[in-house]
């Protein structure tokens, strides 16, 4: 296969970015959209060029450290699929991909597609735990009984992989449903329970500092998530915000 | 000489009264002293968020753009533990001894027995953070088994249970940076270990998106940075995932112990093309439910493998379920260097199912039938359809492994759920690493070595659902015992300049390469030294090996490595975001531990766990131990050139387990 390589480049963060445009051949339906870039990189440096930056690490899929934005959509035409996953029998033969990065206030361009998300790792810093201490010495395991049903809703709220696709895909580049995952794993859980309302302030607080923007409710988050996350989990989120703010006012 | 540093006293004592005699340091100094540690997967977050908690001021780095990325967020399967919630016999001292039968009797019997005693106290300090672990309807905690043991004691959350895990420490480690006590260097590469007078007192990092070289002192360094399986290029590691900083420090004196102790996991998806980048694991769980088998007969291997056969119309009697024939009483949960050894066994026999020939089936219909009939049963349908017992065995197979088969769907485009999926083994894990004592240090004081990067707890091979356990059990349970053995030393010695020669030279050196790899001015990518290392170390020094090929690997990695310096071409600057530095670094590493790995393998003259020299078989094809030659660790000292290192055995003493050959029949 062979295809027409639209792609972002940007040599740092103060830099004026571009569009450059390649051509890649006798690409296999086989590979991976990364490998393809992988092919691609190899032909700029033996031409003696600097290859196209971009993050990527397990390239299975679970990391979130890939965060390409493709033809328009997070991680590509693919759903429930992360950058890596994705391989190049969901493209045409011909076809010319566009490929740029996360665009958001809140993520900074580093060089190419390369972006800055320690926003997200100050948000998780700003509440988003359980505050129990390493000693050895908690209740046995199974001392807490959690239902089954909240169990395994919290644990698709924990399959959270931290990419970013979310905010790069709202309009508003707003990271609601990142922080309701984790809002809503712990609120489901027992173990949340003490510090629920401390923790929804708290992040909240910090992902409006971060200067993320607000939810609008399109629903485009929860279609461009790899890992199908739900809404819900913002309305859960949401309510325990309100909560939270009228406790604090009586 | 080396001293382990093992306790006196009986074996299920050793631990307890260790911890009792340790050396505290007061909550007042402890924020006097600065811990470094590299690395932040299973062992890094936790040991990081565990000291800060105890006081000490922490600076932990990871060349991730997130500490919440590290490698170990990609283990599937799930993590041990001796809590006998499933009432079959399990016990502390069960799953010591499972764990040193199944490292095939080259592991540390005081330190295995310390990680099965710490194992429950792991699931309930993660329980507690949040960690959801699958669970029953009663509330309770689910098990599953695993291979090389006959009971239940895995606790997992689908085939995510390291990504759930890992975000358990990277919470604990969140609130610790919250609250200041830890700073948090992301997107940072260690670089080199600063040793002065003898002790650990530091680390060189590269800012990874300015290019910077910087200096961070400490009173004592902790690398928590994981295996060296990308040494083979193709491997189920991350991308990124390297051996420099436990390399770094071994040519700075840290011995070098097994290198050749590689495990390869016999489930993963095949090899599709030569710009293949990384090779994906299909978690061993799967083996539970799923049964492994070619078939019988090569004219049904060609009719596969051209497509005029379907597998799942290949009559039940033309299928050859090798591991349930050749190990009646393990079946399909034998440990992995078995099945991983059998699949090899049968594809190099012309039996591979894949137009390579290089892939084995792994089935899940008789699974699905089984599940579907229970289902049934608990529904109260009478004689249900065949259908709709089928439907009922897809959706309980789903609601186990849904996130597994997904994968693979993706990757391969194949239903898994309708046709068995192919397999073949890849490199996984790295039972080899820094030797270290009792006390987690290496041979250099002051620096340390937890999770994967060490040697200590899974001899020749590791059992599945271990390495998660072992990460967590050394950074919350051990170091933060142990570590304050060593720093009530210090409790006066105050900062630790950066401003002194040992820095200067360490930055200097770790400039002076960078400049090499940029100035080389040669044409090559750095990949194709990278490919043409993993392929001398897949053929020579993989699923097995010997001493003809490991004499000619070694000088093929030498000259390869000589070709590496001359022709490499590393494209940009010093002082930019550079992913060809990062990388060109990396691989100069490998070309050096490759060659070390070899000359171990050539050196260790029997077969065991994960090592299969072909000199050192059973008639019926099973590795066979050399017990009064090798029960020892090698371990390596640096000299320079990596095949004239020098050899420093450690001798294991078994006083508690008697020395068998295993057998899994």
């Amino acid at each position: 296969m062979d295809f027409t390589l639209k792609i972002w480049r940007q040599e740092g963060p103060q830099a004026v970015g571009h569009m450059a445009t390649y051509q890649v051949t006798d690409i296999s339906d086989e590979m991976s959209f990364l490998e393809m870039i992988d092919v691609l990189n190899d032909q700029l440096v033996r031409s003696g060029d600097e290859p196209v930056a971009f993050d990527h690490d397990c390239r299975e899929g679970i990391c979130g450290m890939c965060s390409m934005f493709i033809n328009g959509e997070a991680h590509g035409p693919n759903r429930l699929t992360t950058t890596c996953q994705l391989h190049m029998r969901s493209f045409k033969n011909g076809e010319t991909i566009t490929i740029e990065p996360w665009r958001a206030a809140a993520f900074p361009v580093i060089r190419d597609l390369v972006v800055d998300r320690s926003s997200m790792d100050r948000i998780i810093q700003s509440g988003g735990y359980v505050s129990v201490n390493t000693n050895g010495n908690t209740v046995d395991a199974n001392a807490l009984p959690i239902p089954k049903p909240a169990a395994d809703e919290a644990f698709e709220a924990a399959v959270c992989i931290g990419c970013g696709a979310c905010v790069a895909t709202c309009k508003n580049a707003s990271a609601m449903l990142f922080v309701a995952a984790k809002v809503s794993q712990l609120a489901l859980l027992p173990q949340g329970q003490p510090e629920r309302t401390a923790r929804v302030e708290g992040m909240v607080e910090q992902m409006d500092l971060e200067g993320f923007g607000n939810c609008t409710n399109t629903g485009a988050c929860e279609v461009e998530c790899p890992m199908g996350i739900s809404l819900d989990h913002i309305a859960r989120m949401n309510r325990d915000y309100l909560t939270a703010k009228v406790a604090n006012k009586g | 000489m080396l001293d382990s540093k093992i306790p006196d006293g009986p074996l299920a004592d050793k631990w307890t009264k260790h911890k009792d005699n340790v050396r505290l340091v007061n909550p007042a100094n402890k924020r006097l002293i600065d811990v470094i540690v590299v690395g932040t997967g299973l062992a890094g977050s936790s040991a990081a968020a565990s000291l800060a908690e105890m006081g000490y001021s922490v600076k932990a780095f990871c060349f991730q753009d997130s500490p919440r990325r590290a490698h170990s967020i990609a283990a599937q399967g799930g993590i041990n533990a001796a809590k006998n919630y499933q009432n079959d016999g399990d016990s502390t001292y069960r799953l010591f001894y499972d764990t040193i039968k199944g490292g095939d009797y080259r592991s540390r019997e005081a330190n295995v027995h310390r990680l099965a005693e710490v194992s429950a106290s792991i699931i309930d300090q993660c329980v507690m953070q949040g960690v959801p672990f699958a669970r029953d309807y009663g509330g309770m905690l689910d098990n599953r088994s695993f291979g090389g043991v006959q009971v239940s004691r895995t606790f997992y959350a689908k085939g995510q249970t390291g990504q759930q895990l890992l975000l358990g420490a990277y919470s604990a480690l969140s609130r610790q940076i919250g609250q200041g006590k830890v700073e948090m260097f992301n997107r940072h590469e260690m670089m080199d270990v600063v040793v002065v007078d003898g002790k650990a007192r530091g680390i060189i990092a590269r800012n990874l998106i300015t290019g910077e070289i910087e200096r961070h002192s400490a009173h004592a360094v902790v690398l928590c940075t994981g295996g060296y399986g990308n040494t083979f290029f193709l491997s189920t590691n991350a991308m990124g995932s390297n051996v420099s900083a436990a390399w770094k420090a071994h040519r700075r004196g840290s011995y070098f112990a097994n290198p050749c102790y590689t495990q390869i996991h016999p489930t993963c998806i095949p090899v599709s093309d030569d710009a293949q980048s990384k090779l994906t694991l299909m978690s061993e769980s799967l083996r539970n439910d799923g049964r492994i088998w070619v078939p019988k007969h090569s004219k049904d291997v060609e009719a596969i493998r051209n497509g005029s056969l379907k597998p799942v119309d290949l009559a039940e009697e033309d299928r050859d379920y090798y591991l349930e024939r050749r190990y009646p009483a393990f079946g399909n949960l034998v440990p992995r260097d078995v099945a991983s050894r059998a699949a090899k066994e049968r594809c190099d026999a012309g039996m591979g199912v894949n137009k390579a020939g290089q892939a084995v089936f792994l089935d899940f219909d008789s699974a699905i039938t089984r599940y579907g009939s229970t289902e049934a049963n608990v529904r109260g349908i009478e004689n249900p359809t065949a259908e709709e017992v089928r439907a009922l065995g897809v959706a309980a197979v789903e609601a186990k492994y849904g996130n597994l088969f997904q994968m693979y769907q993706q990757i391969t485009a194949d239903n898994p759920y309708e046709t068995p999926m192919k397999i073949y083994p890849a490199v996984h894990y790295t039972m080899g690493g820094l030797w270290v004592d009792y006390n987690l240090m290496t041979t250099v004081p002051g620096l340390y070595a937890a999770g994967e990067a060490n040697f200590s707890d899974h001899g020749a091979n590791r059992l599945g659902a271990s390495a998660l356990m072992q990460g967590l059990a050394d950074g919350y349970f051990v170091l933060p015992y142990v570590i304050g053995d060593y720093l009530a030393d210090d409790i006066r010695t105050g900062a630790i300049s950066t401003d002194s020669s040992e820095f200067d030279e360490a930055e200097k050196s770790v400039t002076a390469r960078i400049d090499a790899l940029l100035n080389c001015g040669g044409k090559t990518p750095v990949d194709d030294f990278h490919k043409k290392l993993g392929q001398i170390m897949w053929n020579k020094c993989g699923m097995s090996r010997n001493a003809i090929g490991l004499r000619e690997a070694i000088t093929e990695i030498q000259a390869l490595r000589e070709r590496f310096y001359k022709e490499v071409c590393v494209p940009g600057r010093a002082d930019q975001f550079n992913q060809e530095l990062d990388k060109a670094g990396r691989v100069a590493d490998f070309l050096e531990l490759g060659e070390l790995m070899c000359k171990d393998a050539l050196e260790r003259n029997e077969s065991c766990g994960g090592h299969f020299r072909e000199e050192y078989q059973s008639e019926d094809g099973e590795a066979a131990r050399d017990d009064k030659g090798y029960t020892h660790v090698s371990n390596w000292e640096y000299t320079g050139v990596p095949s004239e290192a020098a050899l420093h055995k450690e001798e294991l003493v078994f006083d508690n387990v008697e020395l068998k050959t295993r057998s899994y029949k």
